[in-house]
């Protein structure tokens, strides 16, 4: 039966590629977040009337984040093959598109969590600093807890953009679903195949979105 | 000890230079709970906000336990701020915390121990009646168990003074009751200090041992609750008095009265605890050839004693009616004539 709807589909090949997807996405996830939220609390902490109120570092900031949100994906996976190369010393596999997907979600994830944070209460901030709390237990333990559920619903939306980036990974030979529809199927003719990796990412990408609404429902107890 | 010397605020905005706080000198005492009332805009939130520091003073100290608090380095003022308490008007709890871990915040800021916060944590819930509320989030108590987490939290690491900022100011007449009755409580229990602002009358009749009165940044009146009410001096002050004496009906029936009846001078008489044994009205109606109406009548408590207010009807001839309100005046009787026609 599944045979007859896909029979150009070679099951293991597709699995590969499905792995392929899976890791780059889950490990520039993993980055992105990291860096968006060190990005983000920059943004944040440097802005007027805040902590660490410095108007130069959140220019500067500002600056390269919008860069960075500017260039099309596909130019940015093109552009940094040098910085890669250094980076991890090999153009193939999925750690290629490693660099590419990190610099392209950061900033646009560091932009979400700076307004994750400016939607924390500031009077929490106030009662904390009242507290004597250090600089680092108002980020650790005030900041960051409570603007859990938008930075996880944030994560969210970035790791489903990131997902669609992979497709264009292999450009640069990174592999992936996208890259297994375009071969194996757009150019061979095959739309079954198309059909099969096209079936396959939307289940990825259902997946991340009900494990993020789950989490950031857990999470939200206002 | 809390001496405020010159204590000075101001805000550059856009439309030029806020003072906020003018020259304000204050010594509160130890164990004391001391009220600042004014209105909205009166520079009551910037003064209570430079006792800890979370608002710098433009000029002048602020001294806390002989401590210049201005002098602090960034390490000893989050020290100093750990024996300073501070309760909010929407309390400022977080709501990703639990009762428990909201109290326990501030014990995990000192560095206390995992077990020992969890006894403390358990002192304060019954401290301040939460029991069985450990385990709720923020958003599923009420507004006075809000502030009672607020409290508790507050009282985690032991301080020697307590700021409250419109601590009662979102809650209803009964939640404030029960609210200012625990603040009591704790200024009895644990001895600490409580600075206090509001802007109702009521919260300093109830609880405060003495008042400041703020108007446009300036401490205008200050003295103990009873003398500032029973003998208010300056025009802010009455209306602030009013609030609680004199419910806004009393003037409209008194006037009422006037028109109909033609009662001509009445006066309101402030007793203070030991005046009341004094019969000024018996000797009034004895030794004057007037007729007296007692209008209405009330007895006020505070923390240091009590007063009632007196509102009566003097009619008669008039040199008579001046013979008698100046023999009241002598019996250091505050008398405040409030319709003569
Ligand atoms: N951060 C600030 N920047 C500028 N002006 C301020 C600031 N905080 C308070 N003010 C001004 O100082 C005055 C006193 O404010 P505040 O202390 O909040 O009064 P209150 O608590 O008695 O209502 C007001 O005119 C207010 O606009
Ligand atoms: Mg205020």
């Amino acid at each position: 039966m599944i045979d007859q709807i896909f029979p150009n589909v070679n099951w293991v090949r597709l699995w590969d590629a499905t792995l392929e997807t899976i890791y780059m996405s889950a490990v520039s996830v993993f980055f992105t977040f990291i860096l968006g939220i060190a990005l983000g609390l920059v943004l944040f902490l440097t802005a007027k009337g805040n902590l660490w109120q410095n108007a130069a570092v959140n220019g500067v900031t500002a600056g390269f984040v919008n860069l960075f949100r500017s260039i099309p994906f596909i130019i940015l996976l093109v552009l940094l093959i040098p910085f890669t190369n250094a980076l991890i010393g090999t153009m193939l596999g999925p750690s290629a598109a490693l660099p590419a997907l990190i610099f392209g979600a950061a900033p646009f994830y560091a932009r979400m969590v700076e307004i994750a944070l400016r939607e924390v209460d500031k009077g929490v901030i106030e009662a904390s600093r009242s507290m004597g709390a250090t600089q680092s237990q108002i980020i650790f333990k005030v900041l960051l807890p409570e603007s859990m559920p938008a930075l996880i619903s944030g994560i969210t939306v970035t790791a489903i953009a990131l997902i669609s980036y992979t497709a264009m990974a292999g450009v640069i030979g990174a592999g992936g679903l996208g890259d297994f529809a375009y071969r194996e199927g757009f150019q061979r003719y095959n739309d079954d195949v198309t059909l099969a990796a096209t079936i396959a990412i939307l289940i990825v990408v259902f997946i991340v979105q009900i494990i993020g609404d789950r989490l950031t429902r857990v999470l939200d107890k206002r | 000890m809390i001496r405020l010397n010159n204590l000075q605020k101001l805000f550059q905005t856009r439309d030029g230079q806020v003072t906020a706080v003018d020259n304000v000198n204050l010594t509160i005492e130890k164990g004391e709970i001391f009220g600042v009332i004014g209105y909205s805009g009166a520079g009551k939130s910037t003064l209570i906000r430079m006792l800890n520091m979370l608002e710098r003073p433009t000029s002048g100290q602020v001294e806390i336990e002989e401590r210049d608090m201005g002098d602090l380095s960034k390490s000893e003022l989050r020290l100093a701020r750990q024996g300073i308490g501070m309760i909010f008007q929407h309390f400022n709890l977080l709501w990703s915390r639990t009762v428990k871990d909201n109290i326990a915040f501030p014990l995990e800021i000192a560095g206390v121990s995992k077990k020992k916060r969890n006894e403390r944590v358990e002192e304060l819930i019954k401290l301040v009646g939460l029991e069985g509320r450990g385990g709720s989030y923020p958003s599923q108590l009420s507004g006075g168990q809000k502030q009672r987490v607020g409290i508790a939290r507050a009282l985690a690491n032991n301080p020697d003074v307590l700021l409250c900022d419109e601590a009662t100011s979102a809650l209803d007449p009964k939640t404030t009751d029960s609210i200012l009755d625990l603040l009591v409580d704790i200024n009895e229990k644990l001895g600490l200090t409580i600075v206090l602002i509001t802007h109702e009358m009521h919260v300093i009749r109830k609880i405060c041992h003495r008042v400041a009165v703020m108007e446009q940044g300036q401490v205008v009146e200050e003295g103990d609750v009873l003398n500032v009410f029973s003998r208010p001096r300056e025009e802010m002050t009455k209306e602030f008095v009013k609030q609680v004496t004199e419910p806004e009906e009393t003037e409209q029936a008194l006037a009422h009265l006037f028109g109909e009846e033609g009662i001509s001078r009445v006066l309101q008489l402030t007793f203070t605890g030991s005046d009341a044994k004094k019969h000024v009205i018996t000797d009034v109606i004895r030794n004057f050839n007037v007729n007296v109406n007692i209008l209405q009548g009330k007895i006020s408590t505070t923390q240091n004693g009590s007063y009632g207010s007196l509102f009566i009807g003097l009619d008669g001839e008039t040199e008579e009616m001046d013979r008698a309100i100046a023999f009241v005046k002598e019996q250091q009787v505050e008398v405040e004539v409030i319709h003569s026609d």
